[in-house]
């Protein structure tokens, strides 16, 4: 045994590798980025040619992870929790077809969005899935969890769901990890065919098996060594909490019955042992209402409380503090306030919100953006996911939407479809790679009236400078998408160069078909990095 | 002993170097820890925090609760103010009196000073122009830490060798650059 200090994310990152990890596949997305940045600089990795290159998304990354699979080798996937929207397809299907060797999915969520775009519970995903999930309370649970949903995806046949939040994910904590790590599978053709081509005939007979495992999926949770219920007797406050809430509950250091839940499918039956016992349950988990409302079902049974009920929040992370007013207030059975700190917040503190650094190469897009779309009167921008988000912000005010990775594109082809000119579309390299590609060729079958900004930083920027999929290729992959040679311009993006620069913009504007515009510059979080290593080096 | 810390500043200014500095101080004394960190998009140039947590008994949150911070270490006056909620009544602030303007409304710096001196214990030390004369300008964060120690309940000693094999890596120059800062801290 040996004591680490590891975030989650590289807890998970160990704990695969120790697992004998084959390979790990992922998009960069906070707050799941670590995983595969702890296994891209693994010496045992490195050691043992494990992959790790990012993915261009999540889709590609989920597929490959089958195919390591399907020749029984074990592969991680990563993601943020939107990220599992993108790769829904092969996640849903991967229970019809099963695995050969284990496969475990990596989702972290972001409640309260602190780098999202909204709040999703991936526990939905894994339940409508019929796919086991799990979902650590602790670094060290999430390390250990990792050696066991590796041999639990194989024995089941079923990938694995692992789902942790921001705070789990970003936080740190000493874990005892295992001396050696255990080798890799062997490659093996075992996979059997009839299982992995999901032709109606096969699929429902999977589909009958899988929907057949279920029951005793759920008993497995009743038994797991990451679920306990500790229920002295009669009581009456009893708690239900999952994953990192669980936390919340010891600390506020109230001695209540105690359902730890950190594997599902739900475990009923321990559910049911405790409603038996409590005259209220309170569930306090991380996230939407999952369990809460699998416990309530549809009885609205007002003795079970949570975030349904008004005693913690209905959306937002959960807090040591809102977690101990609930549990006080219930067991008080009375309200009672709120413990109010001796120091109030400061009247006079500003909020500093994020923005563009100072020298980043997006600034000077968005200023001859501004210059050019003030000559019209109704401009739209459409913007996508990335650093370049901040362009909603003052000074630029420079966006008009922003929903997903990729829907600047194809958000600005309905808009000109609609009758919208100027419509404009701004996206980075790495997210015009993940999702951008496809709605481009749209546009381009139609010759959709629309102007299209690569802002190029050479870069997956806003996760810490990952390498981009794209990097060196984009004019061509414009070009072979069909973009015409006339209306392809690359430009720099400096101030010196405004002049240049506004003049294209403006000319492409007034252009009635696709033109993509590629400002490149390097992006300067990653340009200081690589000076500094240069000098290092000498 | 028990130890929650908050680590805040802005963005870049190195808060998380500090709060590795302690923790493996305090993971070499075999303590318990938890530090919850703050990364990606905030990062730019937006208020950061981490909270610190060390104990010779297992910890539960990784969120330290209100008014249970012992000490809150900021890289930036405003910052400091912005996390008093969390404060207990005895707690420290140890700060930079340096503010980094990037936001238009930043109020105004006497008016936060006077906010941070009528705190019971407070310390506010000029960090980037300490670090500046005494050559050592990459180390104002090492200096903020050296000013912190004696409310850590972590060693000098101890947390000068973590200083040591932090930074060592780096080579000599670096490591003797920052233990001369967290000296310097400790003097005030």
């Amino acid at each position: 045994m040996e004591k680490k200090l590891l975030l989650g994310d590289e807890a998970v990152a160990l704990g695969a590798l120790h697992a004998g990890l084959s390979g790990v596949y992922a998009y960069p997305g906070t707050p799941s980025t670590e995983i595969t940045e702890y296994i891209q600089a693994s010496p045992l990795a490195r050691e043992r040619g494990i992959h790790s290159r990012w993915c261009t998304n999540e889709k590609t990354a989920m597929e490959a992870a089958l195919g390591m699979s399907y020749m029984g080798k074990r592969a991680l996937v990563c993601m943020k929790h939107v990220g599992l929207n993108v790769c829904a397809d092969p996640f849903v299907n991967s229970a019809m077809t099963g695995v050969n060797g284990g496969v475990v999915v990596l989702v972290a969520d972001d409640p309260s969005m602190h780098s999202s775009q909204d709040e999703q519970d991936s526990r939905f995903y894994g339940r409508f899935a019929m796919i086991p999930t799990l979902e650590p309370s602790s670094q060290q649970e999430a390390y250990d969890m990792m050696d066991f949903a590796f041999d639990y995806s194989e024995r089941q046949c079923l990938p694995v769901l692992m789902r942790f939040t921001t705070r789990m994910a970003h936080s740190r904590a000493v874990v005892e990890v295992k001396a050696e790590p255990r080798p890799e599978n062997p490659l093996n053709h075992n996979a059997v065919a009839a299982n992995w081509v999901l032709l109606p005939a096969n699929a429902r007979r999977r589909n009958d098996t899988v929907t057949a495992q279920q029951p005793q999926l759920e008993e497995d949770a009743a038994q797991s060594p990451f679920n306990s219920l500790s229920l002295p007797g009669k009581a009456p406050l009893g708690v239900i909490a999952s994953g990192i809430a669980y936390n919340y509950v010891c600390e506020s250091g109230l001695q209540v019955p105690l359902l730890k839940v950190s594997q599902y499918p739900l475990p009923r039956r321990l559910v049911r042992q405790m409603l038996e016992s409590c005259e209220r349950v309170m569930v306090v988990e991380e996230g939407q209402p999952f369990i809460e409302e699998q416990v309530r079902g549809v009885s609205d049974n007002p003795n079970i409380l949570g975030r349904l009920t008004g005693q913690l929040p209905r959306t937002g992370e959960l807090t040591p503090d809102c977690v101990r007013t609930a549990l006080r207030q219930a067991t008080a059975n009375q309200p009672t306030q709120a413990d109010t700190p001796t120091f109030a917040p400061s009247p006079i503190v500003a909020p500093r919100p994020p923005q563009l650094c100072q020298g980043c190469g997006h600034r000077d897009v968005y200023t001859a953006l501004n210059e050019v779309l003030r000559e019209f009167d109704t401009p739209r921008v459409f913007g996508d996911i990335g650093c370049y988000t901040l362009g909603f912000l003052p000074p630029y005010r420079a966006i008009h939407s922003c929903v997903d990775m990729g829907a600047s594109i194809t958000m600005a082809k309905g808009a000109a479809d609609a009758g919208q000119w100027p419509a404009v579309a701004i996206i980075g390299d790495s997210t015009f790679t993940h999702s951008g590609m496809t709605g481009l060729l749209d546009a381009i079958n139609e010759n959709a009236d629309i102007t299209v900004i690569i802002s190029d930083n050479l870069t997956t920027a806003m996760t810490g400078g990952q390498d981009s999929a794209g990097t060196n290729k984009f004019e061509a992959i414009c070009r072979g998408l069909g973009v015409s040679e006339e209306h392809l311009h690359v430009v720099v993006p400096l101030p010196k160069n405004m002049p240049e620069i506004t003049r294209i913009i403006r000319q492409e504007i007034n252009y009635h078909g696709v033109s993509v515009i590629i400002p490149r510059r390097e992006c300067i979080q990653t340009f200081k990095r690589h000076a500094k290593e240069k000098k290092l080096k000498g | 002993m028990k130890c929650d810390i908050i680590l805040c500043g802005v963005g870049g200014q190195g808060i998380l170097s500090i709060a590795t500095i302690i923790g493996e101080a305090a993971m070499n004394e075999n303590l318990y820890i938890k530090q919850a960190e703050v990364h990606g998009m905030s990062q730019r140039g937006g208020d950061v925090q981490s909270n610190l947590r060390i104990s010779s008994q297992p910890i539960a949150s990784d969120l330290i609760p209100r008014g249970g911070a012992d000490v809150i270490i900021s890289m930036e006056p405003m910052e400091a103010l912005r996390y008093l909620p969390y404060l207990s009544p005895d707690g420290w602030v140890i700060t930079s009196s340096a503010p980094f303007v990037n936001i238009p409304n930043y109020p105004d710096i006497e008016q936060v000073k006077a906010e941070l001196a009528q705190l019971p214990h407070v310390v506010m030390l000029d960090i980037e122009q300490m670090a500046k004369d005494h050559q050592v300008p990459r180390s104002a964060n090492v200096i903020l830490l050296g000013a912190a120690q004696h409310a850590l309940g972590i060693d000098y000693d101890k947390l000068e060798a973590a200083v040591r094999r932090v930074f060592a890596r780096k080579g000599d120059a670096v490591v003797e650059a920052n233990v001369k800062a967290l000296a310097l801290g400790r003097e005030g």
